[in-house]
């Protein structure tokens, strides 16, 4: 156990650094040079830019050449220093620890609610396989899993926001001045996070609940359940007993693959819905093309996945016994 | 490989199928078996076909599929507006256009508003509404929205077709030499894998497709090289899909049977392993080419897919990013929208039903 541990970190530190060494290439060859552009503005009419560059990349370690770039942007990495953001002018991490909180309840709020809707619909389902109730919930968990987001988003916004008035458009109310009930800025923005918390669970509840559904009729073919309802158990204690409790177990281990979402936010449904948090940070900015917060924040989600997949298979083999670690 | 071994079904399960069952007995009278009287044969592909029409999703998934294609690569046949596949201008000129600007003027405390109001004419039927000429109305260019709409099917439907036919044999090549050989190779496949598969996807097509309108890649170009991109950010999940099944199957009895008879690698790979791995690609290369058209959607809507004047079914719903559009005019950006899900959703159903009729397991 305790040397496949330390066989899998070390790949992962591997694979990260395989990540990071594209990444760079690419993001060095990005079109939109942030400085040249940042340059020009400060050297003003003047137009005697070129100083003012040289000065700039070499003040961000992007004087000469892609692979002497790579290591000092690396050699920072493993110090812990992300790098300044060109664009918001701050060390990257700041950056991205300041706006994860929104994006963080957003996805957290959501994962609750996605969760505490699909596993009891789930195993409902599985236990009255390809009855009425099974066969309306599949077909409109398809349908959620097959809409864009951003299409979802923007009917959701035509209808509820537009139309009807009922919610808003989009964006987070400020914070509350030194006067302003703090009860009604909360209110607020419950209610701006009303529609991106729908897109949210819409979109991805159809995953957790085909999930548990399959799950559960895995379970429900085992020799034990079998055994359970030859003992003469009522239904209802076979499945909320026996079966619920095995189907939690590959479910238990899924969550730990939600990590990357849950703290490196919704690009596509933040930028939508214009909610400040970090998925939206991060695409204005590589829209920008700033170099330091591309990379911190795609090695952020980059180490997010690759804990998530070594703690989803450890946690495999602690909650099940019966699988054995190689 | 599917005449080889015969599937063997006791009639009496099926009462329904009884019609068919007649003709076939009767034909099979005339060589002689009368075995079949009791007994009827289905090879594993008919088994499959008669499992998978037997549920309705599927069905409505197939069908819905057909209607698309049909729609996208026929339909702009019979359309006014399309010439050989390239959009139509509607010439007629335009209904007048008015625009209220409003100006607030504060004078000595007091607030006077003032209205602007422009009346121009476009010089050709732009932003038409639907009518029975456009049933989608026009956009802004004077085009028919309807045809563009076919026409956007077109492109995001070969996209996701060459894609996924791509990403299959990079993923079967890759993934089979791994499962195959192992040892280094495996190590070093998987490990590409490994890393592709972890690098964030939406941030990397973000990054690619600013290279792409940095080197000044336009037109049918920038199409192509979106192909390759999304191949190539794709396959891994093929691949890893392979690998798996092939590491179970060749531990198993008629591998080692193969070994012994002395065949030779290739025709190992090709004739015995491969097949067996044929429905879980098929199933997944079915739920992949949603995803394609969805991931190639995305882009569009981010305006980093298609070159820019081509309709994609993901640029005519990325108008819903300015809010003009997102509040007056929901026929631009709807109905692609609904094209895109109902492509995505019939994949699916498609996907699923194909995997229940592969499962030998799946009984009902």
């Amino acid at each position: 156990m305790v040397k496949y541990c330390i066989k899998r970190i070390l790949l992962s530190l591997l694979i990260l650094f395989g990540v990071s060494l594209i990444l760079y290439m690419l993001v060095w060859n990005m079109p939109a040079d942030y400085l040249e552009q940042q340059a020009i503005a400060m050297a003003g009419s003047t137009g005697n830019y070129e100083e003012l560059l040289a000065n700039l990349r070499s003040y961000y370690g992007m004087d000469g050449t892609m692979m002497e770039g790579y290591w000092s942007w690396l050699s920072k990495f493993l110090s812990g220093d992300l790098g300044v953001s060109f664009k918001y002018s701050r060390p990257v991490e700041d950056v991205i620890f300041e706006n994860m909180g929104v994006s963080f309840t957003l996805s957290f709020i959501a994962l609750i609610l996605e969760l505490v809707i699909a596993i009891p619909l789930g195993i409902k389902c599985a236990c009255n396989q390809y009855g009425k109730l099974d066969y309306i919930a599949t077909v409109l968990t398809m349908i959620g899993i097959s809409f864009p987001t951003f299409f979802l988003g923007s009917i959701v916004i035509k209808f509820f926001a537009l139309d009807l008035g009922w919610l808003p458009v989009g964006g987070l109310p400020a914070d509350p001045g030194p006067g302003d009930s703090r009860f009604m800025w909360f209110l607020d923005t419950v209610k701006h996070l009303i529609l991106p918390m729908v897109v949210l669970v819409v979109l991805n509840i159809g995953a957790w609940m085909r999930y548990t559904r399959t799950n559960t009729l895995e379970v429900l073919n085992a020799d034990y359940i079998r055994t359970a309802r030859a003992k003469g158990l009522s239904e209802h204690s076979v499945v909320y007993k026996h079966v619920f409790r095995n189907t939690l177990i590959p479910l238990v281990t899924l969550l730990a693959g939600t990590l990357p979402s849950l703290f490196g936010g919704a690009m596509i449904t933040e930028t939508v819905f214009d909610i400040p948090g970090i998925g939206n940070t991060a695409y204005q900015a590589m829209l920008a093309g700033d170099i330091p917060f591309i990379m911190g924040y795609n090695m952020f989600i980059a180490f997010l996945t690759v804990i998530g997949i070594l703690i989803t298979d450890i946690m495999y083999a602690i909650v099940d016994p019966r699988v054995k670690l190689a | 490989m599917e005449d080889k071994n015969e599937y063997i079904e006791e009639l009496s399960e099926e009462k329904v199928d009884a019609v068919v069952e007649t003709e076939k007995t009767t034909k099979e009278d005339l060589h002689g078996e009368n075995l079949t009287d009791r007994v009827r044969v289905l090879s594993p592909g008919m088994l499959v076909a008669k499992r998978f029409f037997r549920s309705k999703l599927s069905v409505v998934g197939l069908v819905t599929l057909v209607i698309l294609f049909l729609f996208s690569f026929i339909g702009p046949l019979f359309s006014p507006w399309s010439d050989a596949g390239e959009k139509v201008k509607d010439i007629a000129p335009g209904k007048d256009k008015v625009t209220v600007t409003r100006i607030d003027y504060v004078i000595d405390g007091e607030t006077y508003s003032a209205y602007d109001i422009t009346v121009t004419q476009s010089p050709w039927n732009s932003l038409a509404d639907p009518s029975m000429d456009h049933w989608l109305g026009t956009d802004d260019g004077g085009y028919d929205l309807f045809t563009n709409l076919m026409l956007g099917g077109r492109i995001s439907l070969t996209i996701g077709f060459v894609v996924i036919i791509l990403e299959t044999i990079i993923g079967v090549v890759l993934g089979g030499l791994a499962g195959h050989f192992g040892g280094w190779v495996d190590n070093l496949v998987m490990r590409i894998v490994d890393i592709l598969s972890c690098i964030p996807s939406i941030p990397i097509m973000l990054i690619l497709s600013a290279m792409l309108t940095g080197f000044g890649v336009e037109g049918i170009e920038r199409l192509y090289f979106l192909m390759i991109v999304l191949t190539l950010l794709g396959w891994t999940g093929i691949a890893r899909l392979v690998r798996g099944q092939i590491l179970s199957l060749r531990e198993q009895e008629f591998m080692l049977a193969a070994k012994a008879s002395g065949l030779s690698t290739s025709r190992k790979i090709f004739k015995h392993l491969l097949p067996n791995v044929l429905p879980q690609l098929i199933v997944s290369m079915t739920m992949g080419l949603g995803s394609i058209i969805l991931t190639e959607a995305t882009l569009g809507f981010l305006n980093l897919g298609a070159p820019l004047g081509t309709p994609t079914w993901g640029a005519m719903i990325s108008s819903a990013s300015q809010m003009l559009y997102l509040e007056n005019y929901p026929n631009f950006w709807i109905p692609p929208g609904i094209c895109i899900t109902l492509a995505i959703l019939a994949f699916n159903f498609v996907g699923d039903g194909l995997r229940d009729a592969f499962d030998p397991k799946m009984k009902r």
